[in-house]
């Protein structure tokens, strides 16, 4: 922006559209806060009163928050992790010149389609059902007993449904990284007689660096409100086994019926998703810079 | 030692044959440069002789021994590349070093080859920045040094220079030459650039169409140019090619004559012809003469020749300087 007429104009012409999207932020924000400081409950009707923070006091101090906030942050870790590890890996066997690469590529991207309500229901009644699923029956073949995953492994359970729908889009994003891999780089590599653990490790984890970190921004974002999975398989249980923070304020607005209960849940989600990407940014945003 | 030889090499990918039977015997010590159109095969045979292609056909040998099936780091050549392939996120001290650290070589020794390599090629207050602070002669430098801490049988270069702007390219083009000269290393240049092959070149390759049409010192292939195409290709601007009865004439289906070798008259000369375009560059000037009966001929005079387009002049080529071509193209003997 040369002078200051364009300059003006500019921030005009912006206006309309900051405007908007600030409004879209700003109006739910400002009632979650404002509901998350009232007596509301859906059972008590028109006896809402101002309380302050005490419905932060209850949410924060409930046991049920502290298990919450446990299984979202493993969740979400063990979710990254498999889906980074795995990624990589599929990505390299997936960037060899392998027949009907076509095929193959867009199959491993299917999982990524799926809406999570019918991956999870797949997961729970075709694979991991102690009677019927798939694991059950290959347990059979093997003459091992057949593993109840949702009451003896529920959170593990939820971990390789989530893990299992990312892995395509940490896979994608790391193979387009892996394909800009420059080809006379690799070739001084070879005139360098680099063995190929050090060839990966020394030079394409290097450069797939910046995808990993996009692929973790990305994930954390959508991992931390994993809600679909844990309402269609366990319902948050064995006892709070599976519930993370988003279902908990879930079950505290739809199932107790307190919305200033849920909205200061609400209100500490955020806070937290905002410390975690605070925390992720000055981990791993560096590598975002030119 | 750096003696490289090539027995009958071949290369085909699927039916498209890119290089047909080549031989060539490059000296220890020699700086030989593959000159060609793009597309004639110069970096493919180079990147042959590399080992990151293999070939179809025919031996590769180094030092004698055949090296055809040996992988490209075994074989002691380093290779500088067109983009210069820099790892990006390492610092130059671990780039120029990387290859050494791959040999296995003690860190307090690769630092000291590194070290000295760096003062070679004036990149001491680099040695810690990352290429991308870098600029591109800087880069260019890393890529070099990077070749010669290994202390190669022979250097490669493919097009190395290609991504330098006009002046740089004159700055690295005489520091790689003085550094070969000072190394004393074998060296393979590939370019597309006819004057950076004739100015760093001891043996010239040119080549077209997968074949070697010509191997000779700069100024045996200036002077005597063995076929239509080398003659066309060496020297700047062009060589000017002449049929029917001015070759005839002479006994020759094409006769060719270097712009620099035909002397310009404003009143009498061989050909009559009149300029359309004049180049004055103060140096030379440089004339785009028609000539009827001929065609369009350049000429180059040194100095100033003042003379404008529309204007009419003589030109009379150098007898002792024309190169007769049979009908196939080849060169016939001096005989006028």
């Amino acid at each position: 922006m040369a002078t200051q007429q364009t300059r003006t104009l500019g921030r005009v012409l912006l206006a309309p559209s900051v405007i908007l999207l600030f409004l879209w932020m700003i109006v739910p924000l400002g009632m979650t806060i404002w509901f998350s400081l009232l007596r509301y409950n859906l059972l008590d009707p028109g006896t809402e009163s101002f309380v302050g923070l005490l419905n932060y006091q209850y949410f924060l101090t409930d046991p049920a928050f502290f298990a919450a906030l446990a299984n979202t942050l493993i969740l979400v870790g063990s979710v990254l992790a498999i889906t980074v590890i795995g990624g990589i890996l599929i990505a390299l066997l997936m960037d060899q010149p392998i027949f009907g690469r076509g095929i193959v590529r867009l199959m491993v991207i299917a999982p990524f389609f799926v809406m999570p309500t019918v991956s999870a229901l797949v997961w729970k009644n075709l694979l991991m059902h102690p009677v019927s699923g798939l694991f059950a029956w290959v347990a059979g073949l093997l003459g091992l007993p057949a593993i109840d995953w949702f009451t003896n492994w529920p959170l593990l359970s939820i971990i390789l449904i989530v893990a299992w729908q990312w892995l395509p889009f940490a896979t994608l994003i790391l193979l387009t990284a892996l394909q800009s891999f420059d080809e006379e780089q690799k070739e001084a590599a070879e005139m360098d007689g680099t063995p190929a653990i050090s060839f990966f490790f020394l030079l394409v984890l290097p450069h797939l660096a910046r995808a990993i970190t996009v692929v973790i921004l990305i994930e954390t974002i959508f991992l931390l409100s994993v809600f679909a999975e844990i309402l269609v398989t366990t319902g948050g249980g064995p006892g709070l086994a599976t519930t993370n923070i988003a279902f908990l304020v879930y079950a505290q607005a739809l199932l107790q019926y307190d919305v200033g209960g849920a909205s200061a849940g609400g209100i500490v989600a955020v806070v937290l998703a905002n410390i975690v990407a605070i925390f992720l940014v000055r981990l791993v945003g560096k590598n975002l810079d030119a | 030692m750096g003696k490289i030889e090539l027995v009958g090499v071949e290369k085909a990918f699927g039916n498209v044959h890119v290089i047909r039977n080549v031989h060539l015997q490059v000296e220890d010590g020699e700086f030989v440069v593959f000159v060609g159109p793009s597309g004639c095969g110069k970096s493919t045979l180079l990147r042959l002789i590399a080992g990151l292609e293999d070939t179809t056909g025919g031996k590769i040998l180094i030092d004698g021994t055949d090296v055809s099936d040996t992988p490209p780091a075994k074989r002691g050549l380093s290779m500088v590349f067109q983009s210069y392939a820099l790892y990006p996120h390492m610092s130059v001290r671990s780039n120029i070093g990387f290859g050494l650290r791959m040999a296995g070589m003690p860190k307090e020794e690769r630092n000291r080859k590194v070290e000295a390599a760096a003062q070679v090629l004036n990149l001491t207050p680099y040695l810690d920045r990352r290429p991308g602070q870098l600029s591109g002669g800087q880069r260019q430098r890393v890529a070099i040094g990077r070749a010669i801490v290994r202390e190669p049988k022979a250097f490669l270069f493919d097009e190395p220079l290609s991504n330098l702007d006009a002046a740089l390219r004159v700055n690295m083009r005489l520091e790689i030459a003085r550094l070969q000269d000072t190394l004393g290393t074998t060296a393979i240049y590939v370019t597309h650039d006819q004057i950076e092959a004739m100015t760093l070149a001891d043996k010239i390759v040119v080549l077209s169409a997968g074949q070697i049409e010509q191997v000779g010192s700069p100024l045996e292939l200036y002077d005597h140019p063995a076929n239509l195409f080398v003659a066309g290709f060496i020297g700047s601007p062009k060589m000017n090619f002449v049929t029917g009865q001015a070759a005839a004439a002479r006994g020759a289906a094409t006769i060719g004559v270097r712009p620099e070798h035909i002397a310009g008259s404003r009143t009498d000369g061989e050909w009559a012809g009149t300029v359309t375009v004049a180049e004055h560059v103060g140096s030379d000037t440089f004339l785009y003469v028609a000539v009827p009966g001929i065609g369009d001929i350049t000429m180059r005079a040194v100095g100033e020749f003042a003379l404008k387009p529309g204007e009419s002049v003589y030109l009379t080529p150098d007898p002792d300087r024309i190169h007769r071509f049979d009908a196939e193209g080849q060169a016939m003997l001096a005989a006028r």
